[in-house]
C-alpha cells in the first residue's frame, strides 16, 4: 500500500467536505452532556446522498477513532481533543472549552476525510451519515474497544520485557528517535505560546485601564484636552488591535500546536504497535528454530505474519513521510500567520501614533504662525 | 530624552529683578501663548549666562551625624559661562560635588524665603511606581542615573526662573564647595520654617480665601491623583509588556535545538529563533526610555505639592489677617463699652467689675488710653498686612501662571514625546516580524 499521494494535489481531488459546529447541551436523568452537528457534503458514488447532517456527542469520536486504530494499526490516526483539561481555569463545559473541543473535532474528522485510506473507512461512513440510532446498533456489533486496549497492552508490555524489538529497522529507530525530540520541542512551544497569550491578555487587561485614565485627567486640563484625548483614543486603539492579535493566537497557533503535542503518543503508540507486530513474526521465526513437529504449518503462518510486517512497515512508511509533510506544512502555516497577525498588529498601532503625531505637530505649526502676527 | 536645557519658558512677568513682584500678572505677558518666548524676557535669567550640567554620579563613604559609617552618592555639578562657549572656547568647566541631601537644604531655603514661588522640584527620594524589573534601590545604578538627569533639570528650572535664580545662596551652591551649608543654615531660614507647621491648621480656619487659590488647590489635589493613578498603571502596562517580548525570547533557544532534527525546515527555524531573540531584548531599551517619560510625569506630580505649598501660605497670611481683623475689632468694642459704660458682650472684667464694684473713673479712662494705643498700632499693622497680603496674592498668582505656561508646554511635550517612542517600538516591531515571517516561509 505504498501511497503516491501528493498533499498538494488535495484540493482540486477534494470530494468529502464536513463540518462540526453547533453544539448543543442534553439534559437526561443520567447525564449532561453535549452533541455537535456533524454536516458531510459529498459527491462520491459510495455515500447514497450527497449531503448529510447527524449529531455526534464526544464518545461516538471516541469510538471512531478505537475502530480507525484497530483496522490500520500501523497508520497514524489523528488525535482527538483531550476529555478534560486540568488547567483549573477552564471548567468542563465551558463555553470556551467547547469551542475549543469543536474546533478540534472539526480537524479530526477532516484528517481522516483527507486521509487517502482512511477516507474510505467504512466506519467513517457510518460515523458520517447514520441516525443515531443506526450508529447504536452498530456499535454495538464488532470487536470494539476491548481487543484494540488488548492489543496495546500486549504491545506495552512486549517493550517493557523486552527492551526493543531485535532486527527492528533503521528507518523506525531513526524514527522514534525522531520522535522523542519532536516531543519534547512541541511541548515547550506549546507552553511557550500558552504564557504568550496568557502575558497578552494581561497586557490587553491593563491597557484597557490605562486609556481611560487620560481622557479623566481631561477634565482638569482646559489645555491639554486636545493632546490627553488624543493618547487616550490611541491607547484605546491599541488595546483593540492587541485583542485581535491574541484572537490570531488562539485560533490559530494554539490549536494547531496542540494537536502536534497529541500527535507525539499517537506516534509513539503506531510505532509500538507496529514493533509488536514484527514481535509476532520474530516469536514465531524463534519457534520454528525450535519444534522439530508442525513445520509446514509454522513455515505458513510465518509467511503470513512477514507479509503483515511488510504490509504493516510500508503503510507506516508511507504515513509517516505524509505525516512530516503535513506536520511541516501544518507548523509553517501556523508560524507565517503569527508572524502577520504580529505585522499587522505593529502596523495598526504605528498608523494611530503617526496620526496623533501628525494632529499635535500641525497644532503646533498654527500655533507658531499666530505668534507671529503682528 | 532632552531635558530642557536652558530654554526660555514663557514668562508671564517680566524677567528684570525687584520689579518682578510689582508687576506681576500684567495682561500682555498672560496671554502670551505656550512655547518658547522670545529670548529678550529672559535676559537676566542665569541660565542664559551658565550652562550648568549634573554630568557624574560617584558612590562615597562618609560619616553621618551619629559617627556611623554611611554610603551615599555624590554629584558632580559643572557650571560653564555660555559666552565662552558661543565664541568656539572650550574653557574647562568649574565643578563641585553635592550630595542629595544638599540639595534638598537649598530646595527648602528656596520655599521658605520665596513663599510665593511654585519651586521646582526634586526628583523623588525613594523610588516609586516600581515595576518588577526596575529596582527599588537607591544605589541601582538606573535610579542614580535617572536622579543624576533629574537633578540637573531641578537646577536648570531654578536658574530658568526671573525671580529665584538671583539669589545668592543658590549661586553658592553652585559655585562654593565649602561652607555652603554653614552658610545656608545661618541664614536663619529653619526659623522661619516654623511657621510653616501653623499652615495645617490654617486651612480650616480660613473665612475669606482668594477664590483663585481655593481653585488652585483642587487643582493641584486633582493633578496628583491623576498623576499618580496614571503611574501606577503605566508600570503594571510596563511589566505585562517586559512579559509578552521576553516570553518570545524562549522560542528562540527551542527551535534552535528543533532545527537539530529537521532537514527541511532546520534553517527557517534556526534564523526565525535569532529573531525572536533579537525582539525579546528589544523591550529592555524601549522601556527604560519610557521610564524618562514617566520622569517627566513624576516631575508635575511633584509640583503639585510645590503649588499646595503656595495656596497654603496664601491661607496663612489671610489667616494671621483675619485673626488681626478680628482683634483688633473686639478691642474696639472693649473701648467703646469703657467709654460707655454698656456692657454689650461678656467680658470677665466687665463681671468682676460688677461684682466687686465699679471701677474709678481715673482707672476707666487709663484702660481706655491704652487700648486706644493698641487699637491705633493694631490698625498700622492691619494696613501692612494687608497690603501683603494683596502683594503676595499678586505675585504668587503671576508666577502661577508663569507655572501653567510652562506646564501646558512640558506636558504636551511629553506627550509627544510619548507618541515618538510608541512609534519607534511599532517600527522595531514591523522589522523583527517581517524578518522572522521570511524564515518562517523558508520552513
Amino acid at each position: 500500500m505504498i501511497n503516491q499521494y501528493k498533499f498538494e494535489d488535495e484540493p482540486e481531488l477534494k470530494d468529502l467536505f464536513i463540518t462540526v459546529d453547533d453544539p448543543e447541551s442534553h439534559i437526561t436523568a443520567i447525564e449532561t452532556f453535549i452533541t455537535y452537528r456533524v454536516v458531510t457534503k459529498t459527491s462520491r458514488g459510495e455515500f447514497d446522498s450527497s449531503e448529510y447532517e447527524v449529531r455526534r456527542r464526544y464518545q461516538d469520536f471516541v469510538w471512531l477513532k478505537s475502530r480507525l486504530e484497530e483496522a490500520h494499526p500501523t497508520l497514524i490516526i489523528p488525535p482527538l481533543p483531550e476529555k478534560f483539561i486540568m488547567k483549573g481555569m477552564v471548567e468542563r463545559f465551558s463555553d470556551e472549552f467547547i469551542e475549543t473541543r469543536r474546533k478540534a473535532l472539526h480537524k479530526f474528522l477532516n484528517r481522516i476525510a483527507e486521509h487517502p485510506t482512511l477516507t474510505f473507512n467504512e466506519d467513517f461512513k457510518i460515523f458520517l451519515t447514520a441516525q443515531a440510532w443506526e450508529l447504536s446498533s452498530h456499535k454495538k456489533q464488532g470487536p470494539g474497544l476491548f481487543s484494540r486496549m488488548g492489543q496495546t497492552v500486549r504491545a506495552v508490555a512486549s517493550s517493557v520485557i523486552g527492551g526493543g524489538v531485535k532486527d527492528r529497522p533503521d528507518m523506525f529507530t531513526d524514527i522514534n528517535d525522531y520522535m522523542e525530540t519532536f516531543n519534547q520541542k512541541i511541548n515547550l512551544i506549546d507552553k511557550i505560546s500558552q504564557r504568550i497569550y496568557k502575558e497578552e491578555r494581561g497586557y490587553y487587561c491593563e491597557m484597557k485601564e490605562y486609556g481611560p485614565i487620560h481622557t479623566l485627567w481631561c477634565a482638569s486640563e482646559e489645555d491639554l484636552v486636545d493632546s490627553l484625548k488624543g493618547v487616550a483614543s490611541c491607547i484605546d486603539k491599541c488595546c483593540k488591535a492587541t485583542e485581535n492579535r491574541m484572537a490570531g493566537l488562539s485560533e490559530n497557533l494554539l490549536p494547531a500546536l496542540h494537536e502536534y503535542v497529541l500527535y507525539g503518543e499517537i506516534l509513539t503508540g503506531v510505532l509500538k504497535r507496529r514493533d509488536q507486530i514484527q514481535a509476532d513474526l520474530d516469536s514465531k521465526v524463534d519457534a520454528l528454530s525450535n519444534k522439530k513437529t508442525e513445520k509446514d504449518l509454522l513455515t505458513e503462518e510465518i509467511g503470513n505474519l512477514e507479509d503483515k510486517v511488510e504490509c504493516a512497515n510500508n503503510a507506516l512508511k508511507a504515513d509517516w513521510d505524509r505525516w512530516k509533510q503535513n506536520m511541516q506544512h501544518d507548523m509553517k502555516t501556523a508560524f507565517l500567520n503569527v508572524a502577520e497577525n504580529n505585522i499587522h498588529y505593529y502596523e495598526q498601532c504605528l498608523a494611530t501614533w503617526e496620526s496623533f503625531l501628525t494632529s499635535q505637530t500641525v497644532d503646533l505649526h498654527l500655533g507658531e504662525d499666530s505668534e507671529d502676527k503682528p | 530624552m532632552e531635558r530642557p536645557e536652558a530654554e526660555p519658558l514663557s514668562a508671564s512677568g517680566s524677567c528684570q529683578a525687584g520689579e518682578a513682584e510689582a508687576e506681576a500678572g500684567s495682561g500682555p505677558a498672560a496671554e502670551e501663548p505656550g512655547g518658547r518666548a522670545a529670548g529678550t524676557m529672559m535676559e537676566d535669567c542665569l541660565s542664559k549666562k551658565i550652562e550648568i550640567t549634573v554630568s557624574e554620579a560617584e558612590k562615597r563613604t562618609g560619616r553621618n551625624a551619629m559617627n556611623m559609617q554611611e554610603i551615599y552618592t555624590a554629584y558632580l555639578i559643572e557650571t560653564r559661562a555660555v559666552e565662552s562657549q558661543t565664541e568656539g572656547q572650550c574653557s574647562p568647566p568649574d565643578s563641585l560635588w553635592r550630595r542629595y541631601s544638599e540639595f534638598e537644604l537649598l530646595r527648602n531655603y528656596l520655599l521658605v524665603n520665596y513663599p510665593h514661588i511654585v519651586v521646582p522640584p526634586l526628583p523623588e527620594k525613594r523610588a516609586e511606581f516600581v515595576w518588577h524589573k526596575l529596582s527599588a534601590d537607591n544605589m541601582d545604578p538606573d535610579f542614580v542615573e535617572r536622579r543624576r538627569i533629574g537633578l540637573e533639570n531641578f537646577l536648570i528650572r531654578v536658574a530658568s526662573h526671573p525671580i529665584i535664580c538671583q539669589d545668592k545662596i543658590f549661586y553658592s551652591f553652585l559655585t562654593q564647595e565649602g561652607g555652603w551649608k554653614e552658610m545656608v543654615n545661618e541664614t536663619g531660614f529653619q526659623l522661619k520654617a516654623e511657621s510653616r507647621l501653623k499652615a495645617l491648621n490654617a486651612t480650616f480656619r480660613v473665612k475669606n480665601p482668594d477664590k483663585r487659590f481655593t481653585e488652585l488647590k483642587h487643582y493641584s489635589d486633582e493633578l496628583q491623583s491623576v498623576i499618580s493613578h496614571l503611574l501606577r498603571v503605566r508600570a503594571r502596562v510596563a511589566d505585562r509588556l517586559y512579559g509578552v517580548y521576553k516570553v518570545h525570547g524562549n522560542y528562540g533557544r527551542v527551535f534552535s535545538e528543533w532545527s537539530a532534527i529537521e532537514k527541511e525546515m532546520g534553517d527557517g527555524l534556526q534564523s526565525a529563533g535569532h529573531h525572536m531573540d533579537v525582539y525579546a531584548a528589544s523591550i529592555d531599551d524601549i522601556l527604560e526610555e519610557e521610564e524618562h517619560y514617566a520622569d517627566q510625569l513624576k516631575e508635575y506630580l511633584f509640583y503639585a505639592e510645590a503649588l499646595r505649598a503656595v495656596c497654603r501660605k496664601h491661607e496663612l497670611i489671610q489667616y494671621d489677617l483675619e485673626m488681626a481683623a478680628q482683634d483688633l475689632a473686639s478691642k474696639k468694642q472693649q473701648c467703646e463699652e469703657l467709654a460707655t459704660g454698656t456692657l454689650r458682650t461678656f467680658s470677665l472684667k466687665g463681671m468682676t467689675s460688677k461684682l466687686f464694684g465699679q471701677e474709678s473713673p481715673e482707672q476707666r479712662e487709663g484702660k481706655i488710653k491704652v487700648l486706644e494705643e493698641q487699637i491705633h498700632d493694631g490698625e498700622e499693622q492691619l494696613k501692612s498686612k494687608n497690603v501683603e497680603g494683596r502683594e503676595f496674592v499678586k505675585s504668587a498668582w503671576a508666577d502661577i501662571e508663569r507655572f501653567k505656561e510652562q506646564k501646558n508646554h512640558d506636558l504636551k511635550e511629553a506627550l509627544i514625546n510619548y507618541a515618538v517612542m510608541q512609534i519607534s517600538m511599532c517600527k522595531k516591531g514591523i522589522q523583527v516580524w517581517t524578518n522572522a515571517k521570511e524564515c518562517f516561509s523558508k520552513m
